[in-house]
């Protein structure tokens, strides 16, 4: 095959093709078998209770205990069976720690994925199923454990008396929290496309009537109607009201992942991994707010590789969960993911369209990330994978495919799509 | 007692340690805007990188640009989240594209009324502030409306 690229000893991306077709490789199959579609599962899923932040009686490390120990529960496995893990943002529960807490006699697999915050909640999923799929670990926990109210708060600006780097560019003009950092993307979106501020507001309100239905949710009991969401205060001027803005929350929830072969004999109905990607476009890591395609949420070129690998399309999607730091990032991720156009948001984005069970895409049916807890996104990966089971508190009838789309606006983002066994 | 749009005690900018974005912040010192621009292709970039994104040569060059350009996106914080803010109340936030130096994009405070109508493709010039006071003395850039 070689020769055939050879021209007298020059290679030739000409003679290469040629070669390809001369022999008959199957390049599609080779593609199919490196892709993940269809070769792991979500098998067991688990949470801490969820509280507002400093309300928690647990350490943080003790409420990421209990999710995984719900989790492996749920799966019906023994928790000493977990040989990988994989979170994100930094997370300060070490998988050596957790492993020697638990007893694990075989650590396979401990992986952090760099940067981006919530961003990197499905690349963690995506970075545990690849970790299974080629058979570094067998049974990869997705965890993240977070108690603000005893660490940081993520809405406040951090303390220090003199910066550095890219935030002397931001900080000293009073640009600290995630609000006022990504405002400026969601302003200028909005401009650029005659988005009215209803819009976010639909998608506040559906995460607060989800959260209704949840008696996990930190807000359940606390419904959202238009003049509340109205009259709230502005966080940030044009496009931040309080009701648009994630909780800050103490827990913990985790996600155990195995291959296909060992989902098929355990407890639950498995969810599928489809497709999960990870990644941002063009300079999207540019300081002082100068990414090239900066009126986005950062999934120009993640979106389309997400649906290639899964293969299917925007309207094949039964139920999303999007991440909610704000109702701007969801607009636009909901937009990048192709549900629909950006001049068609403020027709699309209606709380009818986006209410389970019947609207046309029940959107963070759990409450999320402003009404369930600000479980920095995983928690809304755990519903999708109710959705796919069945188990959901504001389940869509017979739902297949389920999309969870992971912070939006920072770098490098992420997203997955998960599938009940038909499928595949 | 404040020298600039926003209270005291806010963070204090000082160069980083890698010395990447030093001419920037002598710059301002002198009330003269400095970008980078690539010694080799001519590439504007901001913020301050070591490496030109366009031809990936390291020869970065420090230029002198006209504090001109027009407003790309704003917004308004009205929630303080640092101590110095808590007195504050709103203040505008302005993103300024140079469009004479490639429209790189640059971030201030605009300055005037707090509850000025803010309109994108406003033309804007830069207005240095300096803070003589600081323990390491520095000069922010912001932006008002031009006349």
């Amino acid at each position: 095959m070689l020769e055939q690229g050879l021209n007298n000893g020059v290679l030739s991306w000409e003679g290469i093709r040629s070669a390809r077709d001369y022999v008959e490789v199957d390049w599609v199959a080779i593609m199919r078998d490196r892709s993940i579609r269809g070769k792991v599962a979500a098998v067991g899923i688990g949470e801490s209770t969820y509280y507002k932040h400093g309300q928690s009686p647990d350490a943080e490390f003790v409420l990421v205990l209990k999710a995984i120990m719900r989790a492996a529960k749920d799966a019906g496995i023994n928790p000493k069976e977990i040989d990988g893990f994989a979170s994100y943002s930094n997370d300060r529960s070490d998988p050596s720690r957790i492993a020697a807490a638990l007893g694990i006699p075989d650590l396979k697999f401990s992986n952090m994925q760099f940067g981006g915050g919530g961003g990197g909640v499905a690349a963690a999923v995506a970075n545990g199923a690849a970790a299974v799929a080629c058979g570094y670990a067998d049974c990869v926990v997705v965890f993240r454990a977070l108690a603000q109210g005893q660490f940081r708060r993520f809405g406040q600006g951090a303390p220090d008396p003199t910066v550095s780097g890219d935030t002397a560019f931001l900080a000293p003009y009073g640009v600290m929290s995630p609000a006022q950092k990504y405002g400026m993307r969601a302003t200028r979106f909005m401009h650029e496309h005659g988005v009215k501020n209803d819009v976010l507001r639909a998608i506040a309100m559906a995460s607060y009537q989800h959260a209704q239905n949840n008696p996990r949710a930190v807000m359940h009991g606390r419904p959202l109607d238009e003049e509340t969401y109205d009259n709230s205060r502005w966080i940030v001027e044009p496009i931040n009201r309080l009701y648009d803005c994630c909780q800050e929350n103490d827990g913990a929830a985790a996600m155990i992942i195995v291959s296909a072969e060992r989902a098929k004999n355990l407890r639950q109905k498995p969810a599928y991994i489809l497709g999960a990607e990870q990644g941002s476009d063009h300079r999207c890591g540019a300081s002082v707010l100068n990414a090239t395609n900066f009126a986005s949420s950062s999934f120009a070129t993640v979106a389309p590789r997400l649906y290639e690998t899964a293969g299917v399309k925007p309207n094949d999607i039964d139920v999303l969960q999007s991440y909610e730091n704000f109702t701007t990032g969801v607009m636009m991720a909901v937009v990048e993911h192709g549900f629909c156009e950006p001049e068609e948001c403020n027709d699309f984005f209606t709380l009818k369209n986006l209410s389970a069970p019947s609207g046309k895409v029940p959107l963070n049916t759990s409450g999320g990330n402003l009404a369930e807890c600000y479980m920095h996104g995983l928690g809304l990966q755990l519903e999708a994978v109710r959705q796919i089971r069945g188990q959901s508190c504001n389940q869509v009838a017979d739902a297949k495919l389920a999309m969870n789309i992971a912070g939006p606006m920072v770098t490098p983002v992420s997203s997955l799509i998960m599938g009940s066994e038909e499928t595949l | 007692m404040s020298e600039g749009y926003l209270p005291a005690g806010m963070p204090a900018p000082i160069p980083s340690a890698d010395g990447l974005d030093l001419p920037y912040w002598e710059g301002t010192r002198k009330r003269e805007l400095m970008v980078q621009r690539c010694g080799d292709c001519q590439n504007w970039q901001w913020g301050p990188e070591w490496m030109c994104h366009n031809c990936n040569s390291f020869n970065m060059k420090w230029e002198q640009v006209d504090g001109k350009g027009i407003i790309y996106s704003w917004e308004r914080p009205w929630h303080p989240v640092h101590p110095a803010l808590v007195q504050r109340g709103r203040y505008t936030v302005v993103l300024v594209e140079l469009p004479h130096a490639g429209n790189i994009r640059m971030l201030g405070n605009l300055l005037g009324p707090d509850d000025q109508d803010v309109i994108i493709g406003s033309e804007v010039g830069a207005v240095f502030e300096p803070h003589d006071g600081a323990d390491t003395p520095y000069t922010l850039v912001q932006w008002r409306l031009s006349e």
